[in-house]
């Protein structure tokens, strides 16, 4: 069984190492994630953000651009996940004081 | 859990360490702008500063610092301060979350920083508040010096005021 373990650990690395291979270098235009079309023609909204983040809010950091205001509903939704778990822990936990 | 050690070079380590940790997580939060940083970093920032004078010092002592029942609402307060800014926009004919259409009165591109900015701000409290409140929770009753309410220390010290040692006698006497 140890013997098989090992085996399985070394199979998954050196499948890993044989992705890692093949990644695109940073930065790379003409990979899939940076191309400004994607490859079925369609327009890449990353390249949008990274060309326009500081016109549109004067704020050189293009993450909280990105983040607060282009993907503002899905941070809203986060916070309210956060909340969520907090509500929740209330509900279970909390004792009432009476 | 139930038993609590005063240490008091453990106290005050903490209560060293505490008002920086706080300031660092605003420039965290006030940063974000410019830096990797935001609502969220700052918010477990500021929630960690509040843990760790619960944790050195006890719950109840803490409570001068963030009150257990202010937990859940503030919380509330910073998830309505987010939802607040997406709705403000809606009632000038704006898209929810549109920060453009904020009322300031300032270019399109400075609104949207302003409108970035409140966000992070309701995002920051109500991560430090949650955090702080989940670890309430999970603690339950107050414990630590203090545990018995203002008045039952205020008794206690007079006590031992009354039967304190040599040592804390005024300077001077001998």
């Amino acid at each position: 069984m140890r013997h098989l373990t090992l085996v399985v650990l070394v199979a998954f690395a050196g499948l890993l190492l044989y992705g890692i291979g093949h990644v695109p270098e940073r930065g790379d235009l003409e990979s899939p994630p940076n191309a400004a079309e994607s490859a079925v023609g369609s327009p890449n909204a990353a390249t949008y953000y990274i060309e326009n983040a500081y016109i549109d809010a004067e704020t050189p950091n293009m993450v909280t651009v990105t983040l607060g205001d282009y993907r503002g509903f899905d941070t809203l939704g986060e916070t309210v996940v956060v909340f969520t778990a907090g509500m929740a822990c209330a509900l279970v936990l909390r004792r009432s004081r009476r | 859990m139930r038993q609590h050690y005063d240490d008091r070079i453990v106290a005050l380590s903490a209560r060293l360490v505490t008002p920086f940790i706080q300031l660092f997580a605003l420039y965290v939060v006030f940063h974000g702008h410019y830096s990797p940083g935001g609502g969220f970093q700052g918010g477990a920032m500021l929630a960690a500063s509040f843990l760790l004078i619960r944790l050195s010092i006890g719950t109840a002592a803490a409570q001068s610092q963030f009150r257990r029942s202010w937990g859940t609402p503030v919380s509330s307060i910073g998830s309505l301060v987010f939802l607040g800014t997406g709705l403000i926009v809606m009632f000038f004919g704006f898209n929810f979350l549109d920060y453009a259409g904020l009322p300031f009165g300032l270019p399109e591109s400075e609104l949207r920083n302003a409108g970035i900015l409140a966000i992070e701000l309701g995002v920051a409290v109500a991560v430090a508040a949650t955090l702080t409140a989940i670890y309430d929770d999970l603690v339950g009753e107050l414990m630590g010096p203090l545990a018995g309410g203002l008045d039952e220390a205020t008794e206690v010290a007079e006590a031992d005021q009354v039967e304190g040692p040599e040592w804390d006698a005024e300077p001077g006497d001998g």
